[in-house]
C-alpha cells in the first residue's frame, strides 16, 4: 500500500474542507472493506484517507413510524440488522444488510460503502432504490440531496464531486400493505459476489388482490444497479396473479444488459433476471400480506 | 487477483513535489523535511494527546504517529503509518502474533479479531482507525493457563491440522457463541462463512463449536 495520510474530521464542515482541499487526491473511508483491498492492490491511489466515522451524522440511526428511517452513511450493517424495529419494518434492506460478506465483513461494511462504491454488484442498492431510498450528500455548496437510482453513475462512479460525500441515507416509512425483497444468486451460500440480484417493493390494495404500486431493480446486470420503472409500473393496477408478476418479469429481463464473465454469461443473466424477479415480487407480496 | 508481489513494494510516494500553487500543507512540508526524519522527530511529541491517543483530526491528516492500542486489556503504544493495517500492527509492531495474515484482502478470516466486541477483519482495520477501541485477540481467550472452552473443543476434536486458520476460526467461534449460546449447525457455519481453512477441517471446526457450546450452556 503506497503512504497517505489520515484524518478524522468530527463534523461535516470539517470533512467538506478536507476533501475540498484535496480534491481527486482524497477518498473517503467508511468501514474499509472495499477502500483498503483497493488501495492495497494500487488499484487506487490518495494522498488522504479522510475517515468519516467520528461525525456524528455519518453514524446516525433513527426510525420513526411516521417519518420513516435515517441511516447514516458509515453505520455498519450489523447495527441496522441489530435493531428489533427497523428490522422489521424494513425486512426487504435486511436481505441484503445481512449477506454483505460474513460477519467479520458485516461488523465494518456500511450502506454509504455499498453505495458509494457503486459496484454494479452492491447487494443493498437494489432494496434502497426500491425503498425509495434518498442519498443527503454534503459538499462545499451546502447539502443536496439524490434519489438512490440516480447515485450510481458507471462501475465505481457516481454523482459525488470533488469535495462531496455522502452524510446519510433516507426511507419513508412503510406503507400500509407494503412489502419488500431482495435476493441474489450465487453459486455458494456465502461470501460470492451476485451472479444477478433482484430488489423489489409492492404495495397492495386493502383487499390484497392487486397491485397499487411496484418498483423493482436489478443489479449485476448493467454497469450500475438498474432502476426498471416500466417492470413496476405494468404491475400497477393489476391483479396479483402468476401472469401479471411474470410479465413485470420478462420486462427487467429486457432491462437487462448484462456482460458475460467468469460468474455466468450474459444470456444465463437475463434468464435468470426473469426467474429472481418472478421470486422476489412474490415473496414482496407475501411480506405485504403478512 | 492483482500481484501480491506489488504490494509488497516500498513506497515511492515520497518523491512528489510540492507544486507550485498548491497550498502549504502539513504533508507537503513531511514530505519536504523526509518522512523518515519527521516521524521521529514530530510525531511522539505533538501526536501522543493526555488521553494517549494520536491526535489525528487536524485538518491536514497525518502520516505516521505514535498510537495507543488497547489490546486484551493492556495498554500498548506503537509508532505505525496511517497505511498500516491493524494486523501489520499488532504482528510487527507489538508482536502480538495470534491474528495470522494470509490473504490481506478479507477474504480468508485469518486475522479475525474483535474491534468493540465486534468481528473485524484486521487486515482491512487502519491501525489509527482501532484507536480508542478495545482489540480483543486470541492470545486473550485463555485465563493464564486455562484454555477457554472452544480452545479445549478445538484440541478435543481434532479441529486443526496446520492451525494456521485457527486463531480467526476461534475468534469468529467465541463472537457467535457470545451472541448465540445454543446455534443450530447451520448458524454455525453461517457464522464461520467468513473463514477459510486450506487443510479443509471444517467438520471437525464446526464438532468442536457444537461441543463446546454445549459445556458451556452447562456452565463448564
Ligand atoms: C470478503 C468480502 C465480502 C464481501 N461481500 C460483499 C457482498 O456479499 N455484497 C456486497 O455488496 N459487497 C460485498 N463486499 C464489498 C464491501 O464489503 C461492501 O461494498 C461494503 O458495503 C462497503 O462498505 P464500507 O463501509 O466498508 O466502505 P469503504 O470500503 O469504507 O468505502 C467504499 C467506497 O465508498 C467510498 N465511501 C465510503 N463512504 C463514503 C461516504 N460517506 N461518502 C463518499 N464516499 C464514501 C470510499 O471512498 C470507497 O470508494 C465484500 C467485501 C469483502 C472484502
Ligand atoms: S488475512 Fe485478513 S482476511 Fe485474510
Ligand atoms: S488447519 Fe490448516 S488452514 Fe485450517
Amino acid at each position: 500500500m503506497h503512504a497517505f495520510d489520515y484524518a478524522t474530521p468530527e463534523s461535516v464542515a470539517d470533512a467538506v474542507v478536507m476533501l475540498s482541499d484535496h480534491g481527486k487526491n482524497a477518498c473517503v473511508l467508511a468501514g474499509g472493506t472495499d477502500l483498503i483491498v483497493q488501495l492495497r492492490e494500487n488499484r487506487r491511489r490518495t494522498d488522504l484517507v479522510v475517515d468519516v466515522k467520528k461525525i456524528a451524522e455519518l453514524n446516525a440511526l433513527s426510525y420513526d413510524a411516521a417519518t420513516g428511517l435515517t441511516i447514516g452513511a458509515a453505520v455498519p450493517c450489523y447495527r441496522i440488522y441489530g435493531d428489533a424495529e427497523i428490522a422489521a419494518a424494513y425486512p426487504g434492506l435486511m436481505d441484503a444488510a445481512r449477506l454483505v460478506g460474513g460477519t467479520g465483513i458485516q461488523g465494518r461494511a456500511s450502506l454509504g460503502g455499498n453505495l458509494c462504491n457503486a459496484s454494479p454488484a452492491g447487494d443493498t442498492i437494489p432494496p434502497m432504490i426500491v425503498l425509495s431510498g434518498e442519498a443527503e450528500i454534503a459538499g462545499p455548496n451546502g447539502t443536496r440531496k439524490v434519489a438512490v437510482e440516480d447515485f450510481c453513475t458507471a462501475p465505481g462512479r457516481t454523482v459525488l464531486e470533488d469535495g462531496e460525500f455522502l452524510v446519510s441515507l433516507h426511507f419513508p416509512a412503510p406503507l400500509a400493505n407494503s412489502g419488500a425483497f431482495y435476493r441474489r444468486f450465487i453459486p455458494r451460500n456465502e461470501m460470492d459476489i451476485a451472479v444477478v440480484g433482484v430488489g423489489a417493493s409492492v404495495v397492495l390494495s386493502g383487499d390484497r388482490s392487486s397491485f397499487v404500486s411496484a418498483r423493482i431493480a436489478v443489479g449485476a446486470v448493467a454497469p450500475t444497479p438498474l432502476f426498471v420503472r416500466e417492470a413496476g409500473e405494468a404491475l400497477a393496477g393489476q391483479p396479483v396473479s402468476d401472469e401479471t408478476i411474470r410479465r413485470a418479469a420478462d420486462l427487467a429481463r429486457d432491462a437487462a444488459r448484462p456482460i458475460s464473465d467468469m460468474r455466468g454469461t450474459a444470456e444465463y443473466r437475463k434468464h435468470l433476471t426473469s426467474v429472481l424477479t418472478r421470486r422476489v415480487v412474490e415473496g414482496a407480496v407475501q411480506r405485504a400480506k403478512e | 487477483m492483482a500481484d501480491r508481489h506489488d504490494e509488497a513494494r516500498p513506497d515511492e510516494s515520497t518523491h512528489s513535489e510540492i507544486k507550485p500553487g498548491t497550498r502549504f500543507t502539513r504533508r507537503g512540508f513531511l514530505k519536504g523535511a523526509g518522512a523518515g526524519a519527521v516521524t521521529a522527530a514530530v510525531a511522539p511529541a505533538i501526536l501522543v494527546s493526555e488521553a494517549g491517543t494520536a491526535a489525528a483530526q487536524e485538518t491536514e491528516g497525518v502520516m505516521s504517529a505514535t498510537i495507543s492500542l488497547d489490546v486484551n486489556g493492556s495498554t500498548h503504544n506503537a509508532l505505525v503509518e496511517a497505511r498500516t493495517t491493524l494486523a501489520d500492527a499488532l504482528r510487527d509492531r507489538l508482536e502480538i502474533t495470534g491474528p495470522k495474515v494470509v490473504c490481506d484482502k478479507g477474504e480468508c478470516g485469518a486475522c479475525t479479531v474483535e474491534l468493540d466486541g465486534k468481528l473485524v477483519f484486521s487486515c482491512m482495520t487502519l491501525a489509527m482507525d482501532a484507536q480508542g477501541r478495545k482489540i480483543e485477540t486470541v492470545e486473550g481467550m485463555a485465563d493464564g493457563d486455562s484454555l477457554h472452552p472452544l480452545q479445549e473443543a478445538f484440541v478435543e476434536k481434532d479441529a486443526l491440522m496446520c492451525g494456521f486458520c485457527t486463531p480467526g476460526f476461534l475468534m469468529s467461534s467465541k463472537s457467535l457463541l457470545d451472541a448465540n449460546d445454543n446455534p443450530t449447525p447451520e448458524e454455525v457455519r453461517e457464522g464461520l462463512s467468513g473463514n477459510i481453512c486450506r487443510c479443509g477441517t471444517y467438520p471437525h471446526v464446526f464438532e468442536a463449536v457444537m461441543s463446546a457450546a454445549e459445556k458451556m450452556r452447562k456452565g463448564g
